[in-house]
């Protein structure tokens, strides 16, 4: 809307408005990364007016945890690619008329995925796949937990499209692709998007556990401070691992802003 | 409107059946119709008759089981769907809009499928607006979510001609509209028809839309079939059978009142009347004359006054139909009047004569004579607006 646009009005007779959203900064947008700001700050203080011993300190400093940071970012990322690579093409796949009959068995699949104890999932794997990398144990088994969000909000994305707007566009020559690409899918974003910010969220958090087979990430600090009994090494680690999950949270919602189709 | 069309059929269907998986019962039972270039064909019927399935299977969003469809007399059975739908316009009730497209980029859908340039869509983006009474400038950039219910409606009519195709598929295109607007928007479509002369299927299952939005109505029955393919004033004053009368429903008559015009029925011209600067012994000589209770003063050909013969003042003539009015019309002001006759005039409004309520109840009477039911009936027909 332009500067000399006149203000909208109670009784102009087209509707105007829905744009202000994503001109205007809320105090909701900006909040989070404060709070999340002060939350490092405080424990930056807390730490530092400790007296660390050298247990202590092997743990918490710059060098070690910025490395477990990275791996644990790297894994995440790793993991919520093949989630999506996978579940979102399977999302269509099975929303398209002539593969839906299949929908229940995958989601019953999927439904054993999430249901299934990660922490098993990592153990059982190392033993069973003693070949594998302990980093593709923690990967696959992940992968496998956080698959559920986003095929189920793909699939009940693309079905609340309304029928008769799919059926106009049939009926205007759109081609069935065409259909998909500039009909139902930029209308099921928003579920959708919803469904990947919950699987990174959970990946984030679930990546924790790959210091049970050592695959690193910001578990060893917690683990290190849980064998040490050190509980400042402890509540760092576990302080991290919820600051970096809510941050990626936050991330995705200015994503899913910014994606949300103008107008629906 | 039919006098000005060609009787070449558009559309022409074939024995065309349809039958879906599973089911014994045809949908569409070896339909065979013609749809003449330029005029409004009407299907209606109650629900379930399978008017919207050949409505469908036209543009072959349903594939017929058997059969043929012959689109200006190419054979389009089997030739690429999406391509045929692209030269043909279509309409449906929920307006089918794209929610997260602002009505201009609605409007250029299939223009850009076919590919047009930039500016091309742009100007017929703004020449249909103009045509379905939506300001451009003011209208273009807008979401669908910001229209009503009837410019939803216009822009889905826009968006149906945009890239000006011969044929036009409307399926309840105003059946989720309020009354009055519905009535403004078939108005207008007929305002818009006259102009591009386009050959229009439209479904509805109102009787009363079919009879003012078609040159020729098709009744459909239970398993697809057409009970009657006729003009509206044949099927309203012959039925087929009794179904057809039966979904025509009560007030088949007066119905039929409005589907003849003033300027086709019999004026009686024997009224007395004067001009109005006859002075008063003119006058009471004509009183003495006539055996009317009123005279009626012409200033200058055109209808004023009518002069009681019992003496007294003059009452304004107040309502005179024209040729363009309906019977309807006619009964309607002489109700509301409360007279038993009105003015006619012509065009210009010049006095042309006048139509009493003997003349009217016997036009309705000879009709029955000739053999129209007009019994009271469950009246399938009379929910109208109701959406589907």
């Amino acid at each position: 809307m332009s500067a000399t646009a006149p203000p909208p009005s109670a009784d102009a007779p087209p509707r105007r408005g829905a744009t202000a959203r994503r001109t205007a900064p809320s105090p909701r947008v900006w909040g989070l990364p404060l709070l999340l700001a002060a939350v490092l700050g405080g424990l930056y203080l807390y730490v530092g007016s400790q007296d660390l011993d050298r247990i202590e300190r092997r743990s918490l400093n710059a060098e070690y945890l910025l490395s477990r940071t990275v791996q644990h970012l790297t894994l995440s990322v790793v993991v919520v690619v093949l989630i999506l690579a996978v579940a979102i093409p399977l999302g269509i796949l099975l929303t398209r008329p002539r593969a839906r009959r299949f929908a229940g068995p995958v989601l019953a699949v999927a439904n054993i995925g999430q249901a299934t104890p990660t922490l098993g999932l990592i153990v059982l794997f190392a033993v069973v796949f003693v070949a594998w990398d302990v980093r593709t144990i923690v990967i696959v088994a992940v992968w496998l937990y956080g698959i559920l969000p986003v095929l189920r909000n793909t699939m009940v994305g693309l079905d609340q499209v309304d029928r008769s707007m799919i059926e106009a566009a049939r009926g205007m020559g759109m081609t069935p692709l065409r259909v998909m690409l500039s009909v139902e899918l930029p209308l099921a974003v928003p579920v959708m998007l919803s469904g990947i910010r919950t699987a990174l969220v959970i990946t984030v958090g679930t990546v924790a556990l790959a210091t049970f087979v050592g695959a690193g990430g910001l578990g060893d600090v917690i683990s290190n401070g849980i064998a040490s009994s050190r509980d400042t090494v402890l509540l760092t680690g576990s302080v991290l691992v919820a600051v970096l999950a809510l941050a990626v949270d936050w991330l995705a919602g200015l994503v899913e802003d910014l994606l949300r189709p103008r107008g629906a | 409107m039919s006098d000005q069309t060609t009787d070449r059929p558009m559309i022409r269907l074939v024995e065309l059946t349809k039958t879906y998986p599973g089911r014994t019962a045809p949908a569409v039972d070896a339909l065979s119709l013609d749809v003449p270039e330029g005029e409004i064909v009407v299907f209606v019927g109650p629900s379930g008759c399978g008017k919207t399935t050949t409505m469908k299977l036209i543009n072959r969003l349903i594939e017929p089981t058997s059969g043929r469809i012959l689109l200006d007399g190419e054979d389009v059975t089997h030739v690429d769907p999406d391509r045929l739908r692209r030269g043909i316009g279509y309409a449906i009730q929920q307006t089918g809009l794209f929610p997260h497209r602002t009505v201009a980029e609605n409007i250029a859908t299939v223009p850009k499928l076919l590919g047009w340039d930039r500016t091309r869509v742009a100007e017929r983006v703004d020449a249909l607006l103009h045509m379905v009474g939506l300001a451009p400038e003011e209208y273009r950039d807008l979401h669908p979510r910001q229209l009503s219910g009837g410019q939803q409606q216009r822009v889905g009519v826009a968006r149906a001609l945009a890239a000006d195709p011969p044929v036009l598929l409307m399926d309840e295109p105003f059946g989720a509209i309020d009354p009055l607007t519905r009535e403004t928007l078939q108005n207008e479509l007929l305002r818009i028809q006259r102009e591009i002369r386009k050959t229009i299927v439209f479904v509805t299952h109102d009787i009363d839309e079919a009879v003012k939005m078609g040159d020729r109505i098709a009744i459909f029955a239970e398993g697809g079939r057409v009970v009657q393919y006729d003009t509206p004033e044949r099927i309203l004053s012959e039925p087929a059978d009794d179904f057809v009368s039966d979904f025509i429903g009560a007030g088949a008559s007066v119905r039929r009142l409005s589907l003849t015009r003033i300027g086709d029925a019999t004026v009686a011209e024997d009224w007395p009347t004067l001009p109005f600067s006859a002075d008063a012994s003119e006058r009471a000589a004509a009183v003495a004359a006539g055996d009317h209770d009123f005279l009626l003063l012409l200033d200058d050909g055109l209808p004023v006054e009518w002069l009681p013969s019992s003496g007294g003042g003059g009452l304004p003539v107040l309502a005179p139909v024209g040729p363009d009015h309906t019977l309807y019309d006619a009964l309607d002001t002489m109700l509301s009047n409360n007279s038993d006759v009105v003015v006619v005039t012509d065009a210009q409004g010049r006095y042309r004569g006048t139509l009493d309520l003997p003349t009217i109840q016997d036009l309705i009477h000879v009709d029955d004579a000739a053999g129209v039911p007009t019994r009271v009936s469950r009246s399938t027909s009379r929910r109208s607006g109701e959406p589907r």
